[in-house]
């Protein structure tokens, strides 16, 4: 089996998916273009690429406060990544998962953007006492 | 988490559905960051343009507005962060009617909610600033660190759910920076720079946030020659929050929790050190300025919004000239009557410049505008916005306001 790696919290539903990964940070209202489902800052590691469906696993929550009502919107639309996966965030992040119902892991004891391949298919589980990610 | 009686109560519905929502939704997320119980809070924030919540976000709004008053009215004085547009000037800035109407069905569904629609992102300095130790539930990261690190309040970053919550509850998850030990600092940066212009005291305050770099890291600053004014430590402080998702700094000798080093170090405590120069601070703005290729489409004063004392200085930096290409001068609601009665949106506007109030640029359908109105460079000296802006499809020079104006009246040519 994969080595598993476990997160420190987690919120959400198991699921499997292709991760698109970056050491970079993650803001829905700064990063995104939420129409056309792509990184659109130009600065982003990920500039260009569409996150919908992928399991983002990128470094820390970044910027302001509009992510805790932008992942609702952009869920009610379908453009949408699968799940976050982060090194650290910050509470807009657990708001906006929150309110959006959706899923989110954070909190490892490595660099989890360094652990995971970009564009592995990943298994996610948030809902036990110890959430993890790990390669399929 | 553990709960009182009341907010069993609320939990159980026993309070309404609203308020049901609210705590449960106050649960989930105190539970995911480690807070045992509930603090109270005597303020709440929110930020909800429609941009951020979309339609979806105000049909949701509108949902809660149905309920019966006494289930849907918020429990303490709940005040809200700009809105997406300035209605009075929608036109100028190509708004369009489905903009419009989305906000207005927001702010109906708020006022429904028994929120006060301040619409400022500067209510510290307009409404009504904390008090040292004063918990509360802000939602805007320029209010959340300026309030935390200047008047010694207590805050998370609420996001508009949250605040929302916070305001129907009267409470919020105690974690983070309500917390004693979540406000030691945990990295010194050292400078023996202190800016002049607000547009520097941004790009420090971007280059601390660039270094401290999550949201759980305190920076306290040393150096400083001289106690920064509001607007110098508005700048600095939205630019770290934006720059590093931070919510508190102190600057030794200067922020109310460290009037000494060791009273955020203590003694035995060895951090981090950075040292932060002139140098940085002109390189970080000269990032922001060769991607426009000496020239730009307009000029943005916002980010925060500007307070009294700004407006002034934009009007007499623009009398007797004429600006030549759009400048916009946002502020606040609370600002702007007496911006009109000293004479000074006036000036602004008699030199071509147009005053909004209530509203937020990056906030405000940006992308949209952009397309709308052709701009593709900006200038302005708001370090936040710089940041923000680039996501939107701008590209953004980081000037002075003196060096912004001077722009606006060249035709958008930099010198």
């Amino acid at each position: 089996m994969s080595k598993i790696f476990h997160a420190t919290a987690g919120m959400g539903r198991k699921l499997q998916a292709q991760a698109l990964v970056a050491k970079d940070g993650f803001s829905a209202r700064y990063d995104l273009d939420r129409i056309k489902g792509v990184f659109s800052r130009p600065e982003h590691k990920l500039a260009g690429e569409s996150y919908v469906a992928k399991v983002l696993v990128l470094d820390a929550a970044k910027g302001g406060v509009a992510t805790a009502w932008m992942l609702y919107e952009m869920q009610s639309r379908g453009v949408m990544p699968a799940a976050l996966v982060l090194n650290a965030v910050n509470p807009i992040m657990v708001q906006g998962v929150a309110l959006a119902d959706f899923t989110m892991i954070s909190g490892f004891d490595c660099d989890i953007t360094q652990a995971i391949p970009n564009g592995a298919t990943v298994e996610i589980d948030p809902t036990g006492d110890r959430p993890f990610i790990r390669v399929l | 988490m553990r709960l009182t009686d009341e907010e069993q109560a609320m939990r159980d519905g026993k309070a309404g559905r609203a308020r049901q929502w609210a705590i449960e939704h106050q649960i989930k997320v105190g539970t995911y960051l480690g807070a045992e119980d509930f603090v109270p809070v005597s303020q709440a924030h929110i930020m909800a343009d429609t941009e951020s919540l979309g339609a979806a976000g105000v049909e949701w709004l509108e949902t809660m507005a149905k309920l019966p008053a006494t289930e849907r009215r918020v429990a303490i004085p709940t005040i809200t962060d700009p809105r997406g547009t300035d209605f009075a000037s929608a036109h100028k800035l190509k708004h369009q009617p489905w903009m419009l109407d989305l906000e207005k069905r927001a702010i109906a569904a708020f006022e429904a909610l028994g929120v006060l629609m301040t619409d400022t992102c500067i209510n510290y300095q307009t409404i009504m600033p904390p008090v040292r130790g004063e918990h509360c539930a802000y939602g805007d990261t320029g209010v959340v660190i300026y309030s935390n690190s200047v008047c010694g309040a207590r805050s998370n970053f609420e996001g508009g759910p949250s605040a929302l919550s916070a305001g129907l509850t009267g409470r919020t998850p105690r974690y983070g920076y309500h917390l004693d030990e979540h406000r030691l600092a945990t990295l010194v940066v050292q400078t023996g720079y202190t800016p002049r212009e607000l547009n520097e005291w941004g790009a420090l305050g971007g280059l601390v946030g660039r270094l401290a770099g999550d949201y759980w890291q305190v920076p306290v600053v040393v150096g400083l020659d001289r106690v920064p004014g509001s607007d110098e430590m508005k700048h600095f402080g939205a630019a770290a929050a934006s720059y590093g998702s931070l919510a508190l700094f102190h600057m030794a000798g200067v922020t109310p929790e460290a009037q000494r080093l060791e009273d955020v170090v203590p003694s035995g405590v060895s951090l981090r050190t950075h040292d932060v120069g002139e140098a940085d601070v002109r390189k970080f703005q000269q990032s922001y300025v060769k991607t426009v290729d000496n020239a730009v489409d307009l000029v943005v004063f916002s980010a925060p919004q500007l307070s009294l004392v700004e407006m002034q200085e934009v009007a007499g930096l623009l009398d007797g000239r004429r600006a030549t290409i759009p400048l916009l001068a946002i502020t606040s609601p609370q600002i702007k009557p007496d911006a009109d009665r000293m004479g000074i949106t006036a000036r602004i506007e008699a030199a071509g410049g147009t005053v909004l109030a209530g509203m937020c640029f990056y906030q405000s359908y940006a992308r949209e505008m952009a397309e709308a109105n052709g701009w593709k460079r900006l200038a302005t000296n708001s370090a936040k916005l710089t940041n923000i802006i680039g996501g939107y499809g701008y590209k953004p020079a980081l000037l002075s306001m003196e060096q912004c104006v001077d722009v606006a009246c060249a035709g958008g040519k930099l010198a």
